[in-house]
């Protein structure tokens, strides 16, 4: 049973894994039932920054390689549900709580201009299950609980997406299509597991390994396998599943974009990596083709296509929507190459793109504030306008194309490093390519802002500074993370070796 | 409504044994099929049915929303509350045996009472609001398209 | 292709069918309401197959006498997926009522709810938008 007589007692430190999504799931209802914008909005910021400081404290703890196991109500694992920490999820949950962290002080004067005053608590609400959502996604090692976080996640963007129809009631419509998506999506993704509950007994991910050892001519197992990969592909907006992405980050109000933009698909590849390498061996025949003649096309047309819609969008949130279509390919051909080094590339590349994605749709926020317009035409001469702001759009772009010194440079180097190690160089060269693409869209930008003429007798001012601190320290963290990889490099290459060592033992 | 004497009658008559039978589920759910899902949603019933007989300002005067939306974080705070208590007793989340360490099952007694309440408030204030939600909203309907 | 084969997997037959009803109508579908419907169907599909594989030939609903004599000869359904559709059910009625929800709004700012008619107000929407800012490229996709 649950409790023997003799129970051990816990310190905080042990309830770490829990308390990171238990304090944001508390906060969430709380604010409903205080019904104060205001308190609402402490609340937020208060949750996700003591998430964001036990997400910390748990990834220095695990970066020796070492896994945090929680059992829920007392329950041993593999029968109960697991809470498993390793490096790859703690670095994940650190990009989520802290991003959250950095854009609440943002999103307060954003959401007042871009949400009705009665939405805004229930707003909060919204973000603080999502926020709970994408973390239980990531720190749970139990198959199903994926799905339920997954769902509590995805109900509350959907939610969110649809505030912005203050603003384009087209957002309504993006909300919905993401909806029927989604939920196909998160269904495929209970027929994955349930096919490997039939093949295996068991929902436990570290239990799976274990038992789908050998069982690789298994047609349930593997009809399993595609299942979920589908399922989580759509989350994911791996290539051709990403028809959702681009109008949902278009029409939804800034806030929500950055959030989303920067962690909710990361989430989704985070589990994709997680079923990929440490459920399903890599050794897997069937799935080392999946991983080669699949899964690594997709990457390099996404690479290549989705920057080139980009480079033909007038819209700012569209076109990086896009763009971030295109790095959704580069994390993906990461996981299809299947070495060490690109499964570290891909990790790093999330966290530095979760940054990069976040200070520019955060920029464009600020655009759509001062300029009521995210549109490039609108944005004319605005680099003298708004120096700070255009600074920190010119610094996320440069990250964004992968310039030495930025953020975006050190993934995109260990990705062109793993494509040589496997003798791949015209993969390489692609890489390079398709970075050359990234060029030309965020150039289009940066002319636009800084080389044209602003208009006749438009008198706009800089954005608050409540606004501009959290973008610059996030545009900051894009330069300190392309100078100083110590922390980034060694959290992905523990990950990676975890994800490739089972993390099942 | 005036004229449907028998529908007001019944549905007085109905209201108060459904939420009888929705707190019966509600408490004897350990001892027999129920539970908070079940009798959440019963209970939202009672006031769904009282909704439509009598109309939507009349269940909103005795079941009025903000209370509605109050109840439908409180009862996710019941068992969060409940599986945080556990924390602060040194035990894991939900561990309900924690409660009374000399005889856990008894713990594991009051631990499933308390947050299948928390889900039984939850549900049953949900479903209403989707209920108010839902017919707040009359629906201009053209004249072709009946 | 024996009869074993059919009947044995009665249940995964089954599943195929709703599952692909269902998903027909999501796809096929241009009425909002006709489509959450179609997706209705297509978690139940799930719903009972899950059920179905938590069935043990033989076997009596898995709760315990009170007085815990038990009867190591008797056989017991697996519980597990069933506690596990009760979370996906709820989680399905979460996602209709959200998605009802979205169509009442989309009706009340759109005047609509057939997707073809949408589309258009959307696509003169955005060629609108295309005069005003400049030509681009995608539209809805």
């Amino acid at each position: 049973m649950a409790g023997s007589t003799i129970l051990p007692t816990l310190g905080i430190i042990d309830q770490l894994p829990l308390l990171t999504i238990a304090v944001p799931l508390v906060a969430g209802p709380l604010c409903v039932l205080f019904g104060n914008k205001h308190i609402a909005w402490v609340l937020a910021f208060v949750a996700s920054l003591i998430s964001f400081l036990f997400s910390a404290h748990m990834l220095l703890q695990v970066l020796d390689g070492d896994v945090l196991s929680y059992h829920l109500g007392g329950w041993a694992p593999p029968l109960g549900i697991e809470y498993r920490v390793d490096a790859a999820n703690a670095f994940v949950l650190f990009l989520i709580s802290g991003i959250s962290t950095v854009i609440l002080p943002y999103a307060r004067k954003s959401v007042e201009h871009e949400i009705k005053k009665v939405s805004h608590t229930l707003f909060y609400c919204c973000y603080l299950l999502c926020f709970t959502g994408l973390l239980g996604v990531v720190v749970t090692g139990d198959a199903f609980n994926v799905f339920v976080f997954l769902e509590i996640s995805s109900l509350s963007t959907y939610v969110l997406i649809a505030m912005g129809a203050e603003r384009d009631r087209r957002a309504l419509t993006s909300a919905y299509d993401y909806l029927i998506l989604g939920t196909i999506g998160a269904t495929f993704f209970v027929i994955g597991i349930g096919f490997l509950y039939i093949a295996t007994g068991t929902l436990n991910m570290a239990d799976l390994a274990v038992r789908l050892a050998g069982m690789e001519g298994n047609r349930t197992v593997q009809a399993g396998f595609a299942f979920i990969v589908v399922g989580m592909g759509l989350k994911a907006a791996i290539y051709p599943l990403h028809l959702w992405l681009p109008s949902a980050y278009t029409y939804a109000s800034s806030v929500v974009t950055v959030f989303l933009a920067a962690t909710a698909t990361k989430a989704a590849i985070y589990v994709l990596l997680r079923f990929m390498f440490s459920v399903f061996q890599p050794e897997f025949v069937f799935e080392t083709h999946i991983l080669t003649f699949i899964i690594m096309p997709l990457a390099i047309l996404a690479m290549f296509a989705a920057s080139l819609i980009a480079a033909f969008q007038t819209d700012l949130k569209r076109l990086l929507a896009y763009s971030s279509v295109a790095q959704v390919g580069y994390m993906i051909l990461g996981i299809g190459l299947a070495t060490k080094i690109s499964l570290s590339a891909t990790i790093i590349h999330l966290f530095n793109h979760g940054i990069t994605k976040a200070v520019l749709f955060m920029v464009v926020g600020a655009f759509v504030m001062q300029k009521g317009s995210s549109f490039a035409k609108n944005l004319n001469g605005l680099g003298k306008q708004m120096p700070w702001t255009c600074a920190a759009f010119v610094i996320g772009g440069l990250s964004l194309i992968g310039v030495p010194g930025t953020a975006g440079f050190i993934s995109k180097w260990l990705l062109i490093d793993a494509a040589l190690e496997e003798d791949l160089w015209w993969l390489a060269l692609l890489i390079v390519m398709s970075s050359l693409l990234a060029v030309v869209y965020v150039w289009k930008i940066v002319e636009v802002l800084y080389m044209k003429q602003p208009e006749e007798g438009s008198v706009i001012g800089e954005v608050s500074i409540s606004m501009l601190i959290p973008m610059w320290i996030l545009t900051i963290a894009c330069i300190y993370f392309g100078l100083n990889t110590e922390l980034t490099l060694t959290s992905a290459n523990v990950a990676a070796d975890g994800l490739l060592g089972g993390g099942a033992q | 409504m005036r004229h449907h004497l028998l529908l007001r009658v019944i549905t007085k008559l109905l209201v108060g044994p459904i939420i009888l039978f929705a707190l019966y589920v509600q408490f004897h759910g350990d001892y027999s099929p129920g539970g908070g899902f079940q009798a959440g949603v019963i209970f939202a019933v009672a006031f769904i049915l009282f909704g439509i007989v009598f109309g939507l300002t009349k269940v909103k005067q005795v079941f009025p929303p903000w209370i509605v939306h109050k109840l439908a974080a409180l009862g996710v705070l019941i068992y969060a509350g409940t599986g945080i208590y556990s924390l602060m007793l040194g035990s894991t989340f939900l561990n309900y045996g924690a409660f009374t360490p000399a005889h856990p099952e008894h713990g594991q007694h009051w631990g499933i009472l308390i947050v299948e309440l928390g889900v039984g408030i939850t549900v049953a204030a949900v479903m209403v609001a989707i209920y108010y939600a839902f017919a707040a909203r009359p629906p201009v309907i053209n004249d072709e398209e009946w | 292709m024996t009869s074993e084969f059919i009947l044995g997997h009665l249940n995964y037959w089954l599943f195929i069918v709703l599952m692909m009803i269902g998903f027909y109508i999501v796809v096929a579908r241009g009425n909002y309401i006709k489509k959450i419907v179609g997706l209705n169907v297509f978690q139940v599909s799930v719903f009972m197959f899950y059920i179905s594989i938590g069935k043990v030939e033989g076997g009596t609903a898995p709760i315990f006498p009170l007085d815990m004599n038990i009867d190591p000869d008797v056989v017991y359904s697996n519980p597990l997926p069933h506690v596990l559709i009760l979370t996906a059910i709820v989680v399905g009625i979460a996602t209709t009522s959200l998605g009802l929800a979205l169509i009442v709004r989309i009706r009340e700012e759109f005047g609509t709810i057939e997707e073809d008619e949408i589309l258009e107000i959307e696509s003169k929407l955005q060629a609108k938008e295309n005069s005003a800012e400049g030509p681009s490229m995608g539209g809805r996709a």
